[in-house]
């Protein structure tokens, strides 16, 4: 059966060379990067080199602001809990928007319950935030912003110059969660002006389980993971050669590819969208039509519910993901839908189709083929579908 | 947390057997899962005490489908009276089970027979004393 993979804001398939790059590092060189002798050494270099590619990719002024992780989540809890623990003193107040993944979100709702006070910055209809209501919302106490840079979910992408311009006006740390940005636009650290920034290597062609945080010299920042003087003290434990030699890799591949292959994915995306809207009738895109990952494409079909369309694409070997919320694990449709004003019914009814590496234009044809059928089979069950 | 369906609620997700309307029902339950979002609407014909029909229509997730599609078949050729004390767990077990976290899906079918079956001895004349909701 043809298999066609629009999820790769969920994961990616890791590049054929990064798997090739990773590959000596669990036999041959198999050393601790701590250690003094020759097997430490090479393991060392390894990491130093992935380091550098890391750096580069984000446009760092110096390999050493970066400190490697687990992935994502980490890099989130890190920032967030490391900065709010290293400026107890200068205040409690933590600023963050109403469409964070999870892993910012729950991290600002642990500290609220631990004597934190957080404010979400609303959102407009295509999910971009309030600017004004960002800049009202900072006070004396306020010690961080946390802001995502893309969303998983819709692709829109926030204004995150302006933010740290913003924040930076009042000499408060902005970090933000680039989780779905990097590998996929530009991503400089220099002209956005943030002072950390996380990044998850599987979103980009890289291993699962390793990402990074970016951290600006000099700032402030608690460890988290304490032990060994691993990551120069600030994140203990014995690095994972191989998976950290993958992240460099696949940077590496990022800065070399990206321009090229976000023009051919955009092309792709804007073939799969206009084939939608034009085939099937009352469809609603969600998120910003422009200001948008060239990848992502989210749309609310109409009188439906996300996992009946998700299990027959999947039957036809098409793999997307959805906001409704018989799918979510918490019963409850997409925050982010519903923070940029979409209906709970329409929210109900959402698709996300992301697309990477692997799709060709054939992919999207064979989807756009089989999902007409697939839809309007759905709304003759549909008891809100009136033909 | 397990999340996969078992191959007989894949098979009425699959091709959901009664969909559609009647349009001389004896009576029509509406219901809304409050949960999740999911809607069904299901119709039964009446005759002499027997649900000879039964069909639906959903829109739902995969266990939101399969439920009413079994609820469906499950009641035709009951009493009115046997079909009311359908629950939503007989559902469920009648397709092989469910996902504990899409168990609350199932609730839809229940709630919608009972209350095709409550508009069915209201329309009727019948008391609603034994209906449990
Ligand atoms: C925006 C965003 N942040 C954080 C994460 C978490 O990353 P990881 O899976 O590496 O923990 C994800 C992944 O789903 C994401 O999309
Ligand atoms: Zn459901």
């Amino acid at each position: 059966m043809k298999r066609v993979y629009l999820d790769h804001n969920a994961t990616t398939p890791t590049h054929p060379d990064v798997v090739r790059a990773m590959q000596p590092y669990y036999e041959e060189i198999f050393g601790n990067a701590s250690s003094v002798h020759r097997f430490g050494r090479e393991a060392r270099k390894a990491v130093e080199e992935a380091r550098k590619n890391l750096a580069s990719l984000l446009g760092a002024k110096r390999a050493d602001e970066i400190i490697f992780t687990s992935g994502g989540t980490e890099s989130d809890n890190f920032a967030i809990k490391g900065v709010a623990r290293a400026l107890r003193d200068k205040g409690n107040h933590i600023i963050t928007s109403s469409v964070e993944h999870l892993a910012v979100h729950n991290t600002c709702k642990f500290l609220e319950k631990n004597g934190y006070s957080v404010t979400y910055i609303p959102v407009d209809k295509y999910g971009i935030i309030d600017l004004e209501a960002f800049k009202k919302s900072i006070t004396d106490e306020t010690i961080l912003v946390t802001i995502m840079y893309a969303n998983n979910e819709t692709g829109t992408v926030e204004p995150l110059a302006e933010i740290t311009k913003i924040a930076k006006e009042r000499g408060v740390y902005l970090h933000t969660d680039a989780v779905q940005a990097v590998g996929k636009i530009d991503v400089n650290v220099e002209e956005l002006g943030v002072d950390l920034l996380s990044l998850s290597g599987h979103k980009f062609c890289g291993p699962k389980g390793v990402g990074a945080l970016y951290v600006r010299r000099g700032t402030k920042i608690a460890p988290m993971q304490i032990g060994g003087h691993h990551e120069r003290n600030r994140r203990a434990g014995t690095e994972n050669v191989p998976a950290i030699v993958g992240i460099g890799k696949a940077a590496e591949l990022a800065g070399k590819n990206m321009a090229r292959e976000a023009a051919r994915i955009r092309d792709l995306r804007d073939r799969l969208q206009e084939g939608i809207e034009k085939s099937i009738k009352e469809v609603r895109l969600n998120g910003h039509p422009a200001r948008r990952l060239p990848n992502t494409c989210n749309i609310s079909f109409e009188y439906l519910e996300g996992e009946s369309i998700i299990l027959n694409l999947d039957m036809e070997g098409v793999a997307v993901s959805t906001g409704s919320a018989c799918t979510s694990g918490s019963l409850e449709p997409s925050h982010v839908l519903i923070s940029m004003g979409v209906s709970p019914q329409t929210a109900q009814g959402s698709i996300r189709f992301s697309l990477g590496r692997v799709n060709t234009k054939e992919d999207i044809d064979y989807l756009l083929k089989i999902l007409p059928p697939i839809i309007e089979r759905l709304r003759k069950m549909s008891p809100l579908y009136k033909e | 947390m397990e999340r996969e369906y078992s191959e007989k609620v894949m098979d009425h997700f699959r091709n959901p057997r009664n969909v559609g309307e009647i349009k001389d029902a004896s009576g029509i339950g509406k219901v809304g899962n409050p949960v999740c979002g999911d809607i069904m609407n299901l119709y039964i014909k009446v005759e002499n005490d027997v649900i000879v029909n039964a069909k639906f229509k959903t829109m739902g997730c995969g266990a939101a489908i399969a439920t009413s599609s079994m609820v469906t078949e499950l009641v035709k050729g009951k009493t009115v009276k046997e079909a009311q004390s359908i629950s939503n767990r007989a559902v469920a077990e009648a397709l092989g089970g469910l996902p504990k976290i899409k168990l609350h899906c199932s609730v839809l079918a229940e709630e919608g027979l009972k209350l095709a079956i409550k508009d069915y001895l209201k329309k009727s004349g019948k008391p609603l004393d034994d209906v449990k909701k």
